[in-house]
């Protein structure tokens, strides 16, 4: 599975860059609702010493969906040994909001906004 | 749980404002799921119609202007506000969610009503005083934490709005039933 796609949202995995991008617009309805997209990020960083997700052009995200990355970002931060990198846009302002408390739970975690 | 209980800073009226909206919504039959993506679309409309009372002027330290600001914040807001209060609705009340936008020279302010259950209004009357009387950045730190490990009830989304986007909050909770409270929640938002 290379990709999931809805008329809102759309999260597409390139291996050889080893990048997944989300885009669109995220308002899934609790943690069951992001279970399928967690899935995908998970495979998706399976066999990667080195993961980034692009969430730049992630317009709208809820706070659900805030616990999604959180909970996602735990779970590399237990795995161990994966270089995690988050791109963000300084046009969007949940991001510019958000992101950074996600280095709560992992201070390694780089933050790259443009 | 008394009569009436007042948590944070509550304006009990809110003060008039020569700008407002009121939406009302109904916990109706219509299955949840099919109802759901019509909140994200008034909590978009919310942010429109209010960053129009605003200028596209430069906000210091940020690539984002004033207009789009309050748009984004009022969606994000709005939403979650939304979001909750149809997730603890008490549909058996028969009473709709309220929401209604203030605006103010340099503050919004949202007010909120929904019923609910009075078991439900315990529980985060329990978190809304942890969350009172704890160091806001420790507690952010914890109930992130908390959340990532899959336990709920973090509330994350109020923790978001307080520390991320710096609104303040406050409570009022009505007992209307045997079983049922109607909470008021008000946000302030500094634009």
């Amino acid at each position: 599975m290379k990709e999931i796609q809805t008329d809102d949202y759309l999260v597409s995995f390139d291996p050889d860059s080893s990048t997944a991008i989300i885009r669109g617009f995220l308002r899934l309805e609790g943690m069951e609702e992001y279970r399928p997209i967690m899935e995908f990020l998970l495979t998706a960083v399976e066999e990667s010493s080195q993961f980034t997700l692009n969430l730049r052009d992630l317009e709208f995200l809820n706070s659900s969906g805030i616990s999604m990355l959180s909970m996602f970002v735990l779970k590399i931060r237990e795995k161990g040994g994966v270089k995690l990198v988050l791109q963000g846009s300084n046009k969007v302002l949940w991001q510019t909001k958000s992101l950074k408390n996600l280095q709560r739970l992992m201070p390694s975690l780089t933050l790259e906004f443009t | 749980m008394t009569h009436s209980q007042i948590f944070g800073e509550f304006l009990d009226p809110v003060p008039a404002s020569e700008e407002y909206l009121t939406l009302h919504f109904s916990l109706g039959s219509t299955p949840r799921k099919q109802r759901w993506s019509n909140y994200g679309l008034s909590a978009d409309f919310l942010g429109d119609y209010f960053a129009a009372f605003f200028p596209g002027d430069a906000v210091a330290d940020s690539a984002i202007n004033r207009r789009d600001t309050v748009k984004a914040a009022v969606s994000y807001i709005a939403n979650e506000l939304i979001e909750n209060a149809v997730k603890y609705g008490d549909e058996s009340a028969n009473l709709p969610i309220t929401i209604t936008l203030y605006l103010y020279e340099k503050t919004l302010i949202f007010e909120v009503r929904n019923p609910t259950q009075r078991s439900r209004a315990e529980q985060y009357q329990a978190f809304i005083q942890e969350l009172l009387s704890s160091d806001l950045d420790e507690f952010y730190t914890r109930q992130i934490e908390k959340t990532a490990l899959g336990e709920g009830g973090s509330n994350l989304g109020v923790l978001t709005m307080i520390n991320d986007y710096g609104a303040k909050f406050g409570w009022k909770f009505e007992t209307i039933g045997e079983e049922t409270a109607q909470v008021t929640v008000l946000v302030y938002l500094e634009v």
